[in-house]
């Protein structure tokens, strides 16, 4: 496993990797500092036989079989043979999924417990930090990545929080137990860049009588970075072309250029429909490509327009009215969006959520269904896995259970869609990361050792 | 008044009566009651009554029939703590009425003053299945403010034609653990001796009203108004809803409210099942969140979602509540559904949000279950009703039916299709 790894290491470390060389052993790749120290969970060739699959492509297979074997998916089908040396788990009555994809959340740099030592998420000290990583942020202690586990999370994207324009960048993680953060780094996944509209950096710096303070200032603020950021890539790219000194390192501009140069995904923080608007013209006029807007209330409004410009909403069913940008939420946004044509993803920003987004999908089908749009199952799985997997930019890697991808797969004990399955068992790469049955395969984090035993 | 008016048109668009006499047939009834479940039974409803519930039941002529085609009936979704109806948007001072900051008002705050029959999230609960629920006070900022309680919780019903109050000043809300230190001087030593001070104040002021108004009193923390405010406290006439957390700290009220002479509920409780005896042995009811797992601070740290099971398992009286999210209010059946999941047993999942907080706080003869002579408050489901695939059907409350639509229904009908000539504003 760890060869295979190895061997690989290019494809997967660095999205960069296309245009940049492999740095030789011991040099550091300065648009890698951090690189992923990854390696999967010990894994077995393993059969997964008898289950109801949804495939995350959109299909649901009966009494179908999964083949995994060192840590990537080998076959996905109905009445497959089992290879001999393959251990066989027995799945009749249960179904399978792949790994849930939570692309919204803040464990690790908001850890429980959620004391003021913990407050890692939010650098609320200047309405544009690009320049700082979550990743820096990330307690690998944190037990809500266990919990998460529990419900079947086996990839999550750790955000900054939403106080600043622009928020830093966000790092996407394998959710396994670690001694450090770089131990879970998802491979070749890109970085996020979190950006947030409306109401938070508003109320944050006019609370500090600073600009933004309205809605103006915030896209003045956008813009007045991108300016920035624009002369800054075009300096670089100059530079590598040979045409003058490249500009002195500026951690802020490097990311906000990693944008322009879309090496970086944009991850927009954003509710109302009239301001995902005027994000979409301010990404048209600097030249960058809005991957998604987190949270989304109103995307319903405009899901022809999201449909067309190819952003995905990442959202929930039932979160509205905690403020007035998200007080015409509602939980038939996602179905809107489907029957838009426009890419959904439900996402948690809760560490609670986080253990349930199969269900918060369930609420979020029903809402559908009661407004005569029927959304398929097999298609719902997608908000949560291979749409997941799209907006972080590793839908080559994850996602769906097709040969080649990853071994990220949920055994449960029942519909997912059912408020009664549970995650019965967890693999990711392969490995066996979670075993309800198995105390042996229920990782506890060192912050828990010692403490009250509750269990679950 | 807008909600009336909508439900009136909703009422002459139907071509219903006030009083009507219905029949809901073919109906799965957990009538939480003494007969337990029907499988295929009748409940006729009559003058805003069950006026029969059963399998062998006549279905008087003039009844209007809903006929339920064998999807389970329940009584209305209670929900034991909630802001429902009390904050329309959290972020917004003046669209929030939950809890006050007030210097001289603590205890005598009342909900129910800012609970807007018009509230958004009324008719969205409603939709939801809920029919009851006890809004329950929070507390506000107030940097500095030493003062425990939160003020006092109401009951309500979500009849859209009736002003949703039917109980206020139902219970008294107090914080301790964390959250009680932190408003008494920062540690648990001093939150459990200034509630007993207060209690003390309060009994000195019961016995000396006239000093108290001629000015000569002793000095006393409380305003006048928050110690008139906890004399039904003291007197056992009103029941303490204490919000606390961690085991030790469940033992040490349980202990003071006995030593007081308190009625109490202990609310959060996540660490009860820990002291799940000692609970059970003081008969005390205990409201918790069902998915409260975390660790989230250091007096939850034995969190589990098992905290359910646990308790019921010891003989503890549970109820669900909503934590003080009334515009999630519709998911508490979901969360029941995740306790079932975690071994609570199916029926005491659907007690724990219909007739055990009607008992709790002395609902028990209007709302809660299905049985003879009760206010007719029920559901029709679609399926499970603790499962987020199920919708509600047809829901009646103290007799009617119900309209179910909402603002959120309205903007989803308003937004389905996003083609025509004018622009959505158009759209009714």
């Amino acid at each position: 496993m760890k060869r295979l790894l190895a061997l690989t290491v290019c494809a997967l470390v660095l999205s960069a990797c296309a245009t940049a060389p492999e740095p030789a052993a011991g040099k550091v790749d300065p648009k890698n500092p951090f690189p992923s120290t990854y390696l999967a969970l010990p894994g077995q060739p393993t059969a997964l036989v008898g289950a109801t699959i949804l495939t995350g492509t959109g299909d649901k297979i009966e009494n179908g079989t999964v083949l995994f074997k060192d840590g990537k998916v080998e076959a996905v089908g109905a009445g497959l043979a089992v290879p001999a040396g393959y251990a066989t788990v027995d799945a009749k009555g249960k179904w399978i999924t792949p790994g849930i994809i939570d692309v919204h959340s803040h464990l690790g740099v908001y850890a429980s417990p959620g004391v003021t030592a913990h407050s890692d998420g939010n650098e609320a000290t200047d309405p544009n930090t690009a320049e700082v990583w979550a990743e820096h942020s990330v307690w690998p202690q944190d037990e809500g990545f266990n919990s998460a586990r529990r419900g079947g999370v086996t990839t999550l994207q750790i955000l900054p929080g939403s106080a600043n324009l622009f928020g830093g960048r966000s790092v996407t993680l394998k959710n396994v137990p670690a001694r450090t953060m770089q131990a879970m780094k998802f491979p070749g996944a890109p970085y996020g860049l979190k950006m947030a509209c409306g109401e938070n950096p508003k109320r944050v710096y006019g609370g500090k009588q600073r600009a933004p303070s309205t809605r103006m200032g915030n896209v003045a603020g956008y813009r007045a970075a991108w300016i920035k950021a624009d002369q800054y890539a075009k300096k670089l790219k100059a530079a590598e072309k040979g045409d003058g000194a490249p500009p002195d390192r500026d951690l802020e501009l490097e990311t906000l250029a990693g944008v322009l140069n879309g090496e970086i995904l944009v991850q927009n923080h954003c509710y109302r429909a009239d301001e995902m608007a005027i994000m979409i013209d301010i990404a048209k006029e600097f030249g960058y490509k809005i991957t998604a807007f987190h949270h989304a209330s109103e995307a319903y409004k405009i899901a022809d327009m999201l449909a067309k410009q190819g952003i995905c909403s990442a959202t929930w069913a039932g979160w509205w009215g905690f403020k007035l940008e998200a007080y015409d939420g509602i939980e038939e946004n996602a179905a809107l969006l489907e029957k838009a044509g426009a890419c959904v993803v439900i996402h948690s920003d809760d560490a609670n959520l986080t253990q349930r987004l199969n269900q918060e999908s369930a609420a979020a089908i029903a809402a559908g269904r009661r407004l005569g749009i029927d959304i398929p199952e097999a298609t719902a799985i997608k908000w949560i896995t291979a749409n997941a997997a799209k907006m972080l930019g590793i839908a080559d890697k994850t996602g769906t259970l097709e040969a080649g991808k990853m071994a990220d797969v949920v055994i449960w004990s029942a519909n997912p869609f059912s408020v009664y399955a549970k995650a019965e068992r967890v693999y990711v790469d392969g490995g066996l990361a979670y075993d309800r049955a198995d105390p042996k395969r229920q990782p506890k984090s060192d912050f828990m050792l010692g403490q009250p035993e509750g269990g679950n | 008044m807008r909600a009336l008016l909508l439900f009136l048109a909703w009422l002459a668009a139907a071509n219903l009566a006030h009083a009507d006499t219905l029949a809901v047939v073919n109906a799965h009834i957990y009538t939480m009651g003494k007969a337990g479940e029907i499988k295929n039974g009748t409940i006729v409803v009559a003058n805003g009554r069950i006026t029969a519930v059963g399998t062998n039941v006549a279905v008087p002529k003039n009844a209007r029939i809903i006929d339920a085609k064998g999807a389970p009936v329940t009584p209305g979704i209670f929900v034991a703590g909630t802001n429902l109806g009390s904050v329309e948007v959290d972020l917004e001072t003046s669209a929030n009425d939950g809890a006050t900051s007030s210097a001289t008002i603590s205890a005598a705050f009342d909900v129910a003053h800012g609970i807007d029959p018009n509230a958004t999230t009324l008719p969205r609960a409603r939709a939801g299945g809920v029919t009851h629920a006890l809004v329950t006070p929070g507390y506000a900022g107030g940097d500095g403010r030493e003062l425990l309680f939160a003020g006092r919780a109401a009951l309500v019903a979500l009849d859209a034609s009736r002003p949703p109050v039917v109980r206020a000043r139902a219970a008294m809300m107090l914080e301790l653990g964390e959250g009680g230190a932190a408003r008494a001087g920062g540690a648990r030593g001093s939150s459990i001796e200034a509630l007993k001070a207060d209690l003390d104040d309060v009994r000195w002021y019961a016995r000396n009203r006239g000093r108290y108004n001629t000015g000569a009193s002793r000095e006393l923390r409380l305003s006048n108004a928050d110690l008139a405010a906890l004399l039904p406290v003291v007197q056992k006439r009103m029941p303490l809803i204490v919000r606390v957390h961690r085991a030790a700290d469940i033992t040490a009220i349980l202990a003071f409210a006995k030593q007081q002479g308190l009625r109490i509920v202990l609310s959060g409780a996540e660490e009860g099942w820990m002291v799940a005896r000692e609970i059970a042995a003081a008969r005390v009811p205990v409201i918790l969140g069902a998915n409260d797992n975390l660790p989230g601070s250091f007096e939850t740290l034995g969190a589990t979602m098992e905290n359910a099971a646990r308790l019921h398992a010891a003989g503890v009286t549970i109820a669900f509540s909503n934590g003080e999210d009334g515009h999630r209010i519709r998911e508490v059946r979901y969360d029941a559904g995740n306790a079932v999941a975690q071994g609570l047993p199916y029926g005491a999942a659907l007690a724990a949000i219909t007739i055990n907080p009607a008992r709790i706080f002395g609902m028990a003869g209007t709302a809660g279950s299905l049985e003879r002579g009760k206010q007719a408050n029920l559901v029709v489901w679609s399926g499970d009703p603790l499962e987020p695939m199920t919708q509600a059907q047809t829901v009646i409350i103290a007799g009617r039916e119900q309209p179910l639509t909402s603002r959120a229904e309205d903007l989803a009908r308003r937004y389905k299709d996003l083609t025509g000539p004018l622009p959505q504003a158009y759209k009714q």
